[in-house]
């Protein structure tokens, strides 16, 4: 390592930029997690409609989130949609559009997936019993899916605040941002970016244990 | 005697596969009927489609003799029924239906599973639930099991659970679709015995099965569906003692074991 | 909506965005490559009995699947140089990063497929006489292949999402030719547009490719 020195000290001095870039990342995180998954779970009832005029839009939708990369559908929201609707779009806007609308395409194919993973058999037994489509889903068919299906929205969240160091690139000021700005700032490099790669390790490592933890837990109660 | 079911012309397709080419049946209160056929002979889809299941592609199913569906006149053409759900939804708290890989929802216990259709589709209170499905776990020998789930239990105690989930709806005629096909043969037995404990209380039941001696000994009807039709029915004694046709005898055949 | 959309520009300038696409495929097939042969080697030093080795891969593995790919090219633009005395320009990063970043994800694959194959086939390579590489070589690793490789073109289908980042530190990618271009000529929607439209194909091709290896190899 030579003969650099390491200083840590300026780091612990400027901890509450950090800290309010870390609660801003939060921000976005949740919101995105929460909207995208609503929005998510009425794609994927959309994905498995029979009517085509559902199912299509719906698969359009989903296939433009998942094949394009985070960052450029970031960048499209906040450069290219202000002159579309002819609206300001601030970086916070911009960041919780895409990332939502990103969350959705891959949480209604796994809402989408763990329906279908359910076998047959239930559904009929459930009609021969004389429950209507309503009542099975909701008795029936969403206690299981939810089941098989925690573990992969789990993941989904730990990969969405993993993305949320996207919103850097365009003046979100969210931790990676706020590291990035300090290091500039206070020509530190090394330990500011250790720094906010550590803060962002805790987070989505105690994330994987946690979603780790859960699977095992629901697999259990088999 | 009272018709409970009555088929007629019934025709089932899938895509270019006709399965069913006109059935006609009458089962009556109280009738114990054995479907006997080969594999792919349609005596599945005739279940399936009683309960609708699977959708009639023509011919009229009456419950009760009251038809079910909606007859559309049409002008110069024979008439459509058109069914909607919910009025099929009604029709099916009347016919209970055993399947052969039993269908337990996994996330509730035996007890949990009996009282669903009582709470979710019949709307009753669950003390009353409760006290209806232990009786019926009763009936079937299940009750020292009721707060155990599916996972733990054996296949022919599953299907024994099973049945008494449909019999807590006290339905009006009751359907095994091949309720024995998939146990080890070890646990067969105990749900034949439930299955004839049953016949002997007077329950109208259509039996889909391959226990020929089984057939012979609960059944008052034998149905032998060949090739999507009726190919010869009769009582017991004349089927299984006495087959007239070809087919019949040819099918028959291949149940050495089973003496007259 | 009376903007008036002006995709005529965007062919008018498509050359520097050729040369941006192509500075894509170059980084995305460089880090593959690079990114598949550190997977391997993390793979087999996580399958290690040696206690030492294996934790380490354990933890190379977890912290690059645990921080953002952003964070990792940062550290790895700013950082490492001045702590390794040695100069790094935006290419060289962009490929150590992303083959670091893509690799720890790969070895979770190989160590996968690997561990799957049976015992059995061990012991009788082994019985055999064949060394420990040579069963990998010969036995292991070409059954485990066909399992591995739905995931391994998913896998490399996020690598190329993940090219982009690079823009940022100055790399010349299609996204950092994008950025230049609408910066100049406000013409940012068609742009960008365009650029989400590229990547759309390339990415679209990857994901039915990787379909196809699941259907043909499920079957």
């Amino acid at each position: 390592m030579g003969a650099y020195n390491w200083d840590f000290l300026i780091v612990f001095q400027n901890l509450d930029v950090l800290a309010k870039g870390l609660l801003l990342t939060f921000k976005i995180a949740a919101s995105s997690l929460v909207t995208g998954l609503i929005i998510g779970l009425v794609l994927g009832g959309m994905r498995l409609s029979k009517k085509k005029l559902l199912s299509f839009p719906a698969a359009v939708f989903v296939e433009i989130f998942r094949n394009t990369p985070a960052l450029v559908q970031i960048m499209w929201f906040f450069y290219a949609l202000p002159i579309l609707l002819n609206l300001q779009v601030s970086p916070f806007m911009a960041a919780f559009l895409s990332l939502t609308m990103n969350n959705a395409a891959f949480s209604a194919e796994i809402y989408k997936a763990g329906i279908n993973s359910i076998e047959k058999g239930q559904w009929e037994a459930g009609k021969a019993l004389g429950m209507n489509f309503l009542k099975l889903m909701q008795r029936v068919i969403l206690p299981q899916a939810i089941k098989r299906t925690i573990p992969a929205f789990t993941n989904r969240s730990v990969e969405l605040t993993r993305m949320t160091s996207l919103a850097s690139t365009i003046a979100y000021g969210e931790l990676m941002y706020q590291g990035r700005l300090l290091s500039e700032y206070l020509y530190r490099p090394i330990e500011i970016f250790t720094t906010v790669a550590l803060i962002y390790f805790i987070i989505l490592y105690t994330g994987t244990i946690f979603s780790g933890l859960l699977e095992k837990r629901l697999s259990r109660s088999d | 005697m009272e018709s409970v079911l009555r088929i007629e012309g019934l025709h089932k397709s899938f895509d270019d596969l006709h399965v069913l080419k006109g059935i006609d049946l009458n089962i009556e209160k109280g009738d114990i009927v054995a479907i006997i056929g080969s594999s792919g002979s349609g005596k599945s889809t005739l279940l399936r489609c009683i309960n609708f299941l699977e959708m009639p592609s023509k011919g009229r199913i009456y419950f009760k003799n009251k038809l079910i569906g909606n007859e559309i006149k049409k002008k110069n053409r024979k008439p459509q029924i058109k069914y909607k759900e919910s009025q099929l939804c009604k029709v099916r708290t009347h016919i209970g239906m055993v399947f052969q890989q039993f269908n337990l929802f996994p996330h509730m216990t035996a007890i949990e599973n009996v009282m669903e259709g009582l709470k979710s589709v019949l709307k009753i209170d669950k003390s009353t639930a409760k006290k209806k499905a232990k009786e019926k776990l009763e009936m079937v020998g299940m009750m020292e099991k009721a707060d155990i789930y599916p996972s733990r239990l054996s296949g022919g105690q599953q299907q024994r659970v099973a049945i008494a989930r449909s019999l807590a709806m006290d339905p009006e005629v009751m359907l095994f679709d091949e309720a024995t096909s998939a146990l080890d043969p070890e646990l067969v037995g105990e749900v034949l015995k439930t299955m004839e404990d049953l016949s002997s209380t007077g329950m109208t039941m259509l039996i889909v099965t391959h226990e020929i001696e089984f057939a012979y000994t609960v059944s008052n009807h034998v149905i032998f569906i060949h090739e999507g039709i009726i190919h010869e029915q009769g009582t017991p004694k004349e089927i299984f003692s006495n087959p007239k046709r070809q087919r019949t005898k040819e099918f028959l055949a291949g149940f050495r074991h089973f003496e007259n | 909506m009376d903007y008036k959309w002006d995709f005529l520009i965007v062919l008018k300038n498509i050359d520097p965005l050729i040369s941006g696409l192509y500075g894509t495929l170059l980084l995305s097939s460089v880090s593959l490559i690079l990114g598949l042969i550190t997977g391997l080697i993390l793979a087999l030093l996580r399958l290690s009995k040696f206690k030492p080795v294996n934790v380490f891969a354990l933890y190379f593995i977890e912290i690059f699947r645990c921080t953002p790919p952003l964070v990792q090219l940062y550290w790895i633009f700013y950082a490492l140089p001045i702590l390794i005395n040695i100069s790094l320009g935006p290419f060289e990063s962009a490929i150590i990063a992303l083959s670091l970043g893509s690799g720890a994800y790969f070895a979770e694959i190989f160590r996968g497929g690997i561990v799957s194959i049976a015992r059995g086939q061990w012991e009788a390579g082994k019985s055999l006489g064949m060394s420990y590489f040579t069963l990998m070589l010969r036995i292991i690793l070409p059954q485990a292949i066909k399992r591995m490789l739905p995931a391994f073109v998913n896998r490399a289908v996020e690598l190329v999402k993940t090219t982009p980042l690079v823009a940022v530190i100055g790399y010349s990618d299609l996204l950092y030719q994008t950025v230049l271009l609408s910066q100049r000529s406000y013409r940012s929607l068609e742009y960008f547009t365009f650029a989400a439209l590229i990547y759309f194909v390339i990415l679209s091709i990857g994901t039915t490719l990787s379909q196809y290896f699941e259907n043909k190899f499920n079957n």
